[in-house]
């Protein structure tokens, strides 16, 4: 980087900003190589990753998993039907904090080409029928907003009329901020509809990613009658974060992990990703047949 | 103990000398007289400058003012008999959540809320009214019992939010809340809520799945505190009052949104300032709203409280 300092005035300015182009984009490609993971900071080839459907082969730390890789892994070849697609998120607060909330929805409505944080959608698990909710943490963070409960309220009114079984797949930070009270409301509207759901028999499962976290953790995620983990992912309430200021205290190691919530007994079982299927397939049979 | 919040503090002076005044002097007439009559002018000169119009950083202050009545002055206030009942049956008894069985205008009712303290000592004992896992639990306990015998259920919601702590992880925070909130829609008897003060995310709505949500005039209700918000996507804390506008956390802000049905009215300035108005405004309204919901049957009450809440959310819907 060196060599070409912005005050060699002899250069000519074109090649210098081909050249610093050229820098970014090695840098892109190199980055685009390689990832760091979160779990173990070692460095790893991404393609080996990918082949490993995003798990970490030094810890077997599960990365974020893209919606339809999820939809791939989960459902019989060709049997899943999106539902509620054309829900769409308003600005009805007119937020604004760096950003307005209108131009945030529409970058990355535009960026994502997806309406909002979660697709709902039925399709068949080895043949058994079931509705599932997925979450996209690349949408603000996952975050439950009007739109995330609305798709999934009526999600689960579907299972509770038609008697199919719900499962909901969480990756998010919480509550959407931008839409204030009326997203914690949202935890209401669904938790309404999950007690409905319930009372009909209808089974709900909910297989819980990293994260899952604050509000989505506190109606959707733990209202499961039965729960899933992902290895490593984290789970709360709170975040760490936040915590530690509070209590001023060093947490736990392994605090909020699955691993931690299993032996405290607030999920049922760790389920790595590549036997996923396999599992929600024996529980579904388990319970309905 | 009197308490001013910044922006009330030149009130301080004049009514702490009003205080002095009535305490040692005759003010029947004379001397004394003419200078409380003085004094009691410019009062409500600077109370209509600093309360005339509120900014939403202002509610949110007002909402924890100290000196505001908490969910057991209400209690001791509104209700007769009140008994209260201790423990989650589980792991102990959580003191900031505080509720037993009362009676309101002669009726049996279960009335629970969460607790701050008035001073430092009850503020630690009952962690400024932020609950653990316990609390919540209690909470289902009492409601469970409370349906069982057909009883109706009033709750006081008024905390910064659930403690985020090491042993309330453990101890299932998220599930409980999610759980509270989860059978509050099986519940068949009334159940109204009422927002007194702060009404802190999660924690709060862990109580607040009512037929009826009542939010006093001054009181706030949010996902998360004005501060916290700040701090997320300002990454600034200090930029609390550009998040409390943003936020929209105030009563009427709510009752344009829906969320709640009623915005009781508080004595000019805030509950703090005459907790005997604020009793009597409450009072009225809650025995309006009860008296309606007791003419529901169970099926009715349970039927009235999900659409009520399966309506809340703004979205567009293309076809
Ligand atoms: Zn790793």
């Amino acid at each position: 980087m060196g060599f070409f300092k912005k005050k060699d005035k002899d250069k000519p300015p074109h090649i210098e900003i081909d050249i610093q182009k050229e820098i970014k984009k090695a840098e892109k490609e190199e980055k685009a190589l390689w990832i760091k993971c979160s779990s173990c900071h070692e460095l790893i080839y991404r393609k080996e990753v990918e082949r490993n459907l995003d798990v970490c082969p030094k810890c077997q730390y599960h990365f974020p998993y893209s919606v339809q890789n999820r939809i791939n892994l989960i459902f019989d070849k060709g049997t899943f039907v999106e539902l509620y697609r054309g829900i769409e998120p308003v600005d009805f607060l007119k937020f604004k904090d760096t950003k307005s909330y209108k131009v945030r929805l529409q970058e990355t409505r535009e960026s994502l080409n997806r309406n909002d944080a979660v697709v709902c959608g039925q399709g068949k698990i080895k043949g058994i029928d079931a509705l599932a909710a997925i979450f996209d943490f690349e949408f603000m963070g996952g975050s439950l907003g009007s739109v995330v409960g609305e798709k999934i309220t009526r999600l689960l009114e579907e299972g509770a009329g038609k008697g199919i079984p719900v499962i909901v797949f969480c990756a998010s930070g919480g509550a959407r901020m931008q839409e204030g009270i009326l997203s914690l409301m949202q935890m209401s509207k669904v938790s309404g509809a999950i007690y409905k759901l319930k009372s009909q028999r209808i089974p709900y499962i909910t297989v819980l990613t990293d994260p899952t976290l604050g509000g989505v953790s506190a109606s959707i995620a733990m209202l499961g009658d039965i729960i899933i983990g992902e290895p490593k992912a984290m789970i709360g309430f709170a975040g760490p974060r936040v915590i530690k200021e509070t209590i001023k205290e060093e947490l736990p190691a392994g605090f909020q992990r699955s691993e931690y919530l299993v032996e405290h007994g607030m999920i049922d079982m760790i389920v790595p990703r590549k036997e996923i299927k396999q599992k929600i397939h024996q529980l579904l049979s388990l319970i309905t047949t | 103990m009197r308490y001013y919040l910044d922006f009330e503090k030149r009130l301080e002076p004049i009514e702490r000398r009003i205080e002095e005044i009535k305490k040692f002097h005759n003010v029947t007439e004379g001397h004394y007289a003419k200078e409380l009559s003085g004094l009691e002018k410019k009062v409500s000169k600077i109370e209509k400058e600093i309360y005339g119009d509120l900014s939403n950083w202002q509610r949110s202050q007002l909402s924890r003012h100290l000196n505001r009545p908490h969910t057991l002055d209400y209690v001791s206030h509104l209700f007769t008999d009140f008994t209260e009942l201790h423990g989650d049956r589980r792991f102990k008894d959580d003191p900031a959540i505080a509720g037993g069985f009362a009676r309101f205008e002669g009726i049996s009712v279960a009335v629970l809320g969460h607790q701050k303290g008035k001073d430092v000592r009850e503020m630690a004992a009952r962690n400024f009214g932020m609950a653990n896992p316990e609390g919540y639990r209690k909470a289902v306990r009492l409601m469970d019992l409370a349906d069982r015998w057909q009883k109706p259920i009033i709750t006081f919601i008024d905390t910064p939010g659930a403690f985020p702590g090491i042993g309330a992880e453990e101890r299932g925070q998220a599930e409980t809340i999610a759980s509270a909130i989860c059978f509050m829609f099986s519940l068949s008897v009334p159940v109204i809520a009422v927002v007194i003060g702060e009404g802190g995310s999660g924690g709060a709505l862990a109580v607040g799945v009512g037929n009826r949500v009542l939010m006093l005039e001054n009181a706030t209700y949010s996902v998360i505190s004005p501060e916290g918000c700040a701090a997320i996507l300002w990454r600034d804390g200090a930029k609390g009052p550009l998040a409390a506008d943003a936020l929209k956390p105030t009563a009427p802000d709510l009752y344009e949104l829906n969320v709640v049905d009623e915005v009781v009215p508080e004595p000019f300035g805030g509950a703090h300032r005459n907790w005997q108005e604020t009793f009597d405004h409450l009072s009225q309204v809650l025995s309006k709203h009860l008296k309606e919901l007791l003419s529901i049957p169970g099926d009715g009450l349970r039927a009235q409280r999900y659409d009520k809440f399966r309506r809340m959310g703004i979205f567009q819907e293309q076809r």
